[in-house]
């Protein structure tokens, strides 16, 4: 199989389906001539014209909503958001609108959009330019949100984005644009709603999403030279949401951690924890612990940007504690 | 509420509220719909569009087709008042004072290909549309066979994609983007559809128009805004919504043009949507247009407009009443009599009767059902 970057696997996805199907068009600020500010869509210019990759005034709202009524009137548009940050400024076309549309035209209305960018931090751009928007965009009926961590995952999951039928929230890991993996050729889509084990072990089980799922990979490195075997989930998927590969996993090993970048209240691993406790509540053996973002805004400075997310040693203790090891 | 102790929003609007004069945006007092837009002062970038003459072209059948709708839309607003007063429907949102505005654009479209994108105020156009009356009775009553969400959304909330009636939000303004991507759309795939995208004047002040009016001018977008200034925001006058006359003055900034029409003049706002949509579909790009209308009732049956209004100034629009206004022309260019008024008058009653009739005959829809629609499957 190939080795691309998940920034090319991802413009790949989008291209291949550009290809197939003439209703996907795409919007956002600067992804026509500049090629995007993440350069993600770099050459689609030339090879779709700015009939299909509409360069935007900076009005998110406006051209979320343009999307919309793209998406009701039978295309299938694609809206970057330059950072996940930005979307605030939509957040009423995206939560009130698309998300609704469906209920409330009483399946009449259909609204086909993807909206995508980089989610999450790592890479100094501090708190404006830095959040990690699954817990919240996860909370609404109507959306579904996904959050790929491998260059196969983003490519199979764009796929399968773009032909879906209801708007999807694409949150991006930011910091991973330039990381290498193996990608399949031609139409290797990726269910939403199925978590992968990225690792398998008897010992714990690690459990996140987006960029974190590479922080576990080496956790796991770490605790198997200790003798610990993890197992480590990649949820992929926040809305809808696996639990059984969770509860299956936690059946055998009896223990989990879960972290995320995202802050700890009302937050994804909360909801995790949830799940487990109601669903596997007798095969646990400690409780389920939690490795979030300190709750601060995002720093820039980057010693303090490290000191705000979650890391190797804080996950190796929760560990530990879960293992009665401490 | 005007007090005698509270600040007062303007000296002129409270002084003249407490003195019992008109209170028309500081005006010493209200003559007619157009009497405001100060054309002479050349403050105004936006063009007025001429009141309407004769039959404006249209032959008789069509003029009372027209005259039809108006009086259906006002008999069916009428009829859900009192339904909301006997304590049968929950909630009414009236559009009683924008009929003939709405009816006039809605002839100006092509109704079996154009696209609307209407606000709460709209029941006219959407009648104009094909949504039947028992359609939008199923909707009040909040009956399974609505079919604008099968009693998921409240009232007035139309959408029928069968009919290409663009189901809407609540938040003022958020319609007009989608208006954008609809037009955007159409001109992309070359199907010679026109949207009109509907909004009252307080939603003018929402970034949602500014940013939708600027992409369509960008993209010459085949779409036409259609203001119904009503002059209040529930109870916000336009004077504090804004610091110039028109809504239409500021196409100019968009790099279209605005017109500005009497809304009581139905065919008067017939021709300029016509000219409009008609621009639109010869690719020159977007128009907005503005009809001064007045709502007669209160924003909403949880609205108390004594607060905010004198009865005078309300009493002093009803003489531009667009029903009454357009009852008088069609006898005057000879289309209509007493003979036809009152057959008109007849069917709409009976059809009013028999929606309400069919709508509280009809279940509430099936609580087992109330998560369907989330998703696709669902």
């Amino acid at each position: 199989m190939p080795v691309m970057t998940y920034r090319e696997a991802l413009k790949t996805a989008m291209a291949d389906e550009m290809e197939r199907d003439d209703s996907v068009v795409m919007l956002g600020e600067d992804i026509g001539v500049y090629g995007g500010t993440h350069v993600i869509t770099d050459g689609l210019l030339e090879r779709f014209g700015p009939k299909r990759i509409i360069d935007t005034p900076i009005a998110e709202g406006g051209f979320t909503g343009a999307a919309i009524g793209m998406a009701m009137t039978g295309l299938r548009p694609i809206v970057e958001m330059m950072t996940w940050n930005f979307s605030f400024l939509a957040a009423d076309q995206i939560i009130q609108n698309a998300a609704k549309l469906r209920y409330f035209s009483g399946g009449q209305v259909t609204v086909p959009l993807v909206i995508r960018g980089p989610n999450g931090g790592g890479v100094q751009l501090s708190a404006q330019h830095t959040h990690s928007l699954e817990g919240f965009y996860g909370h609404f009926p109507g959306l579904k949100v996904v959050s790929p961590a491998t260059p196969a995952d983003v490519k199979g999951m764009m796929l399968t984005a773009i032909r879906d039928p209801d708007p999807v929230i694409f949150l991006e890991a930011g910091a991973l644009y330039g990381t290498k993996g193996e990608v399949a050729d031609g139409d290797a889509t990726v269910p939403f709603g199925k978590a992968r084990v990225a690792r398998e072990g008897t010992d714990v089980t690690l459990i996140a999403y987006g960029r974190q799922v590479n922080l576990l990979l080496k956790v796991a490195e770490t605790l198997a030279a200790e003798g610990v075997s993890a197992e480590v989930i990649d949820l992929r998927s926040i809305r809808p949401f696996d639990a059984a590969t969770i509860v299956e996993s936690v059946r055998k090993t009896h223990r989990a951690v879960v972290v995320q970048e995202q802050w700890r209240w009302f937050s994804v691993a909360s909801e995790v924890a949830a799940v487990i406790q109601e669903e596997a509540f007798d095969d646990l053996d400690a409780p389920v612990e939690r490795v979030s973002g300190a709750e601060v805004p995002a720093p820039y400075a980057r010693n303090l940007e490290l000191a705000a997310f979650p890391s190797e040693a804080q996950i190796v203790a929760a560990v530990q504690r879960v293992l009665y090891r401490t | 509420m005007a007090t005698e102790t509270g600040p007062a929003p303007t000296g002129a609007i409270q002084g003249a509220f407490q003195a019992g004069v008109v209170p028309q945006d500081g005006a010493a007092a209200f003559r007619a719909p157009l009497d405001h837009v100060d054309v002479g002062a050349g403050t105004i970038t936006a063009s007025v569009a001429p009141a309407s003459a004769g039959d404006g072209g249209l032959d008789h059948e069509t003029l009372r087709e027209m005259y039809r709708f108006v009086a259906l839309a006002r008999a069916l607003d009428e009829r859900i008042w009192q339904l909301n007063r006997a304590g049968r429907a929950p909630f009414v949102v009236s559009g009683q004072g924008h009929e003939a505005a709405l009816v006039g654009a809605g002839f100006a479209l092509d109704r079996a290909n154009d696209v609307v994108l209407p606000y709460y105020r709209d029941l006219a156009l959407c009648l104009v549309f094909g949504l039947s009356a028992r359609d939008v009775m199923m909707s009040v009553l909040a009956r399974a066979p609505d079919p604008m969400s099968g009693g998921r959304q409240m009232p007035a909330h139309y959408g029928s994609a069968r009919l290409r009636i663009v189901s809407s939000s609540s938040v003022v303004a958020s319609q007009l983007p989608h208006a954008t991507g609809t037009a955007y759309a159409a001109k992309l795939r070359g199907t010679g559809q026109v949207s009109l995208a509907c909004f009252g004047e307080g939603a003018a002040s929402k970034g949602d128009f500014h940013e939708a009016c600027n992409f369509a001018g960008i993209h010459r977008l085949p779409v036409v805004f259609f203001c119904e200034n009503n002059r209040y925001a529930i109870s916000v006058p336009q004077s504090l919504q804004m610091a110039i006359d028109n809504v239409a003055d500021r196409a100019a900034g968009y790099g279209f043009p605005g017109v500005v029409v009497d809304g009581t003049d139905l065919l008067a706002v017939h021709r300029a949507v016509g000219e409009a949509a008609a621009r639109a579909r010869r690719g020159e790009g977007p128009t907005l247009v503005e009809a001064k209308v007045y709502r007669f009732h209160p924003h909403t049956s949880d609205d108390d407009d004594r607060t905010y209004r004198s009865q005078d100034e309300v009493k002093a629009w009803r003489a531009w009443d667009p029903l009454a206004r357009f009852e008088a022309r069609l006898r005057e260019v000879g289309a209509l009599d007493d003979r036809t008024r009152a057959e008109i008058a007849a069917g709409v009653a009976a059809e009013v009767e028999a929606a309400t009739d069919a709508a509280e005959a009809a279940p509430f829809p099936d609580p087992a059902t109330f998560d369907r629609y989330v998703y696709d499957g669902g």
